[in-house]
């Protein structure tokens, strides 16, 4: 329906004052430039990381220890460059990738339907609560053994050791982003007539999404790691190549470099993810709700 | 039925007509009780208060009267322990202190999803928001998201959103406390402006305003309600006789204000 009000003079007035309120109010921030922005996240950090290489280099040139124990940046360059296609680094690689997605993929289902689950029921979730950050204290690696014990040298084993790592964590980040939901927030989707799932639907979860993001985080971490964990352990032929089992094969070789550039690898791709996935979501998120620190 | 016609009608010459055709209150309290326990006395006493279509009431009280209480109730947040509340169309839109705005929308779409959930067919909701938030003179701010307003202008997203749901009734529980004097000065004039543009439209809009500042009440309200505290009971009442748009700093409203304050003073005396 139009707007029927004439518009008395009063009115006027009442909007160029409001127009002038407003422009006063409403701060800009002027955002930098995008160049400067991304040298100045990027610098520290690229910075911080050369001091390292360069500090290894020292310890290596002054000869601490010998090279077979501390080998230098460029023996693990050239040990990676050399093993690549030796020792199927690139089929390892890939192996570990693909089980991580699908390991991953499969504790966020896991874990979404549990916190979900959780998060609409009170006794349920105080049953659960205790339970799941109980696991999620405990080191995934723990459970490697049983999982052998269970179900052999398999894909079944890293699956296990995976979701009872990164489950907890995802759950935990729904139930607290759900529990963290201003009491307000629910009064005010119930006067707008929201309930049962569509308060759900349409107030809690997108208000629980910066918590459930860093769960996800969280658990994508621990899926990495338990997934290394188990690797490391469960070594067959019957499982396939994987990361974890290239830096038990260098153990078993003496190979201190190969080693060395296997943990890189590791550390690399966890990093990768992050800076890669997880980082613009979580800024995207906190720029649009504002929660960017000043 | 628009408010002038009520008022005409309810004038003291013809109270008794007035009363055998008054349409239906757009809310109606009948010794509303509320307590919340056993061991405590009750918040809210044997409220007897009707609201008329259309009527701008202002509930003035301490803290401790129960005044958000009474929202609550009305708007069906909460049960009453005794009596019976009665809300034209069976729904009143609420408004808080904050603006309560979901901040991972923009100002258009939590409006928009308060259309959705009044189930507003899509096609219309874009257009009906934007119409709405350019009756509270937001149209340059629709996509605009919640950080990036100021806190008036949320108040204003969170009105629009409110008339968004299209009830009858309108309850605002100290909706521009939070505000500094200069905006809240604009928003009364704006919250007036549009609840007179509602009754021009033959769509009148009661108000429930309660807060705790005298000089707002009267600046706002055709009547004004003080409750007292603990329990909340209706003290007394005023009716403000002085015609829209009114200033805070007329001296008819002071002068009302003075007098509401001095029985707001007794009331809460009693307490010491």
């Amino acid at each position: 329906m139009p707007d029927e009000t004439p518009r008395i003079p009063a009115q006027r007035d009442l909007a160029v004052l409001e127009a002038g309120l407003d422009a006063l109010e409403t701060t800009r921030t002027p955002r930098s430039e995008p160049l400067r922005r991304l040298l100045r996240a990027l610098l520290p950090p690229v910075l911080a990381a050369a001091a390292l290489l360069g500090l290894w280099d020292v310890l290596v040139l002054a000869r601490v220890k010998p090279g077979w124990v501390l080998p230098g940046p460029g023996d693990v360059y050239d040990a990676l460059l050399g093993d690549w296609s030796r020792y199927g680094i690139g089929d390892a690689l890939s192996g570990s990738i693909s089980r991580a997605v699908i390991g991953f993929s499969a504790s966020v289902l896991l874990g979404t339907v549990i916190g979900l689950a959780a998060a609409g029921s009170r006794p349920l979730r105080a049953a659960v609560s205790p339970l799941l950050s109980g696991l999620q204290n405990l080191p995934s690696v723990a459970w490697v053994p049983i999982a052998i014990m269970w179900f052999g040298i398999t894909p079944a084993t890293i699956y296990t050791v995976m979701l009872l790592g990164a489950v907890p964590s995802v759950a935990i980040g729904l139930i607290d982003g759900i529990d963290q939901v201003p009491p307000i927030y629910r009064r005010v989707g119930g006067n707008l007539g929201a309930r049962g799932l569509v308060l759900v639907r349409r107030v809690l979860l997108p208000a629980a999404l910066p918590a459930y993001v860093s769960g996800l985080k969280q658990g994508w971490a621990f899926s990495w790691r338990s997934l290394m964990a188990a690797e490391l352990i469960a070594v067959s032929p019957t499982l396939g190549p994987g990361i974890g089992q290239t830096l038990e094969l260098a153990r078993e070789n003496q190979d201190m470099a190969l080693a060395f550039a296997t943990v890189l690898l590791i550390l690399g791709l966890g990093v990768l993810v992050n800076l890669a996935a997880f980082g613009p979501v979580e800024r995207r998120l906190r720029h649009r709700r504002g929660l960017e620190r000043a | 039925m628009t408010t002038s016609d009520f008022l005409e009608r309810a004038a003291p010459s013809a109270l008794a007509e007035a009363a055998a055709v008054a349409p239906a209150p757009a809310v109606r309290l009948e010794g509303v009780c509320k307590s919340f326990g056993r061991a405590t006395a009750p918040v809210l006493d044997d409220i007897n208060l009707d609201v008329a279509a259309g009527e701008l009431l202002c509930v003035l009280g301490a803290s401790g009267c129960g005044k958000s209480t009474l929202l609550n109730l009305i708007a069906g947040l909460d049960r009453q322990t005794g009596g019976r509340i009665t809300v034209d169309g069976g729904h009143a839109a609420l408004m808080f202190q904050e603006s309560a705005l979901f901040p991972w929308l923009t100002a258009a779409g939590n409006v928009e999803l308060a259309l959705r959930l009044r189930k507003v067919p899509k096609a219309e909701r874009r257009t009906e928001a934007k119409r709405l938030l350019s009756l509270v003179r937001l149209d340059g701010a629709a996509d605009k998201r919640v950080h990036e307003l100021s806190g008036g202008m949320r108040q204003r997203v969170a009105m629009a959103r409110a008339l968004a749901q299209n009830s009858a009734v309108l309850l605002m529980d100290e909706p521009f406390a939070a505000l500094d004097a200069i905006t809240r000065d604009v928003l009364h004039e704006e919250l007036v402006s549009l609840w007179d543009g509602n009754a021009r439209a033959g769509r009148p809009l009661a108000i429930v305003f309660v807060t705790h500042n005298v000089r707002e009440a009267v600046r706002l309200g055709q009547r004004v309600v003080l409750l007292s505290s603990r329990p909340g009971r209706v003290a007394r009442e005023w009716t403000v006789d002085m015609p829209q748009p009114r200033r805070i700093e007329d001296t008819g409203v002071a002068g009302l204000a003075a007098e509401i304050t001095a029985e707001l003073r007794r009331e809460i005396s009693r307490h010491a």
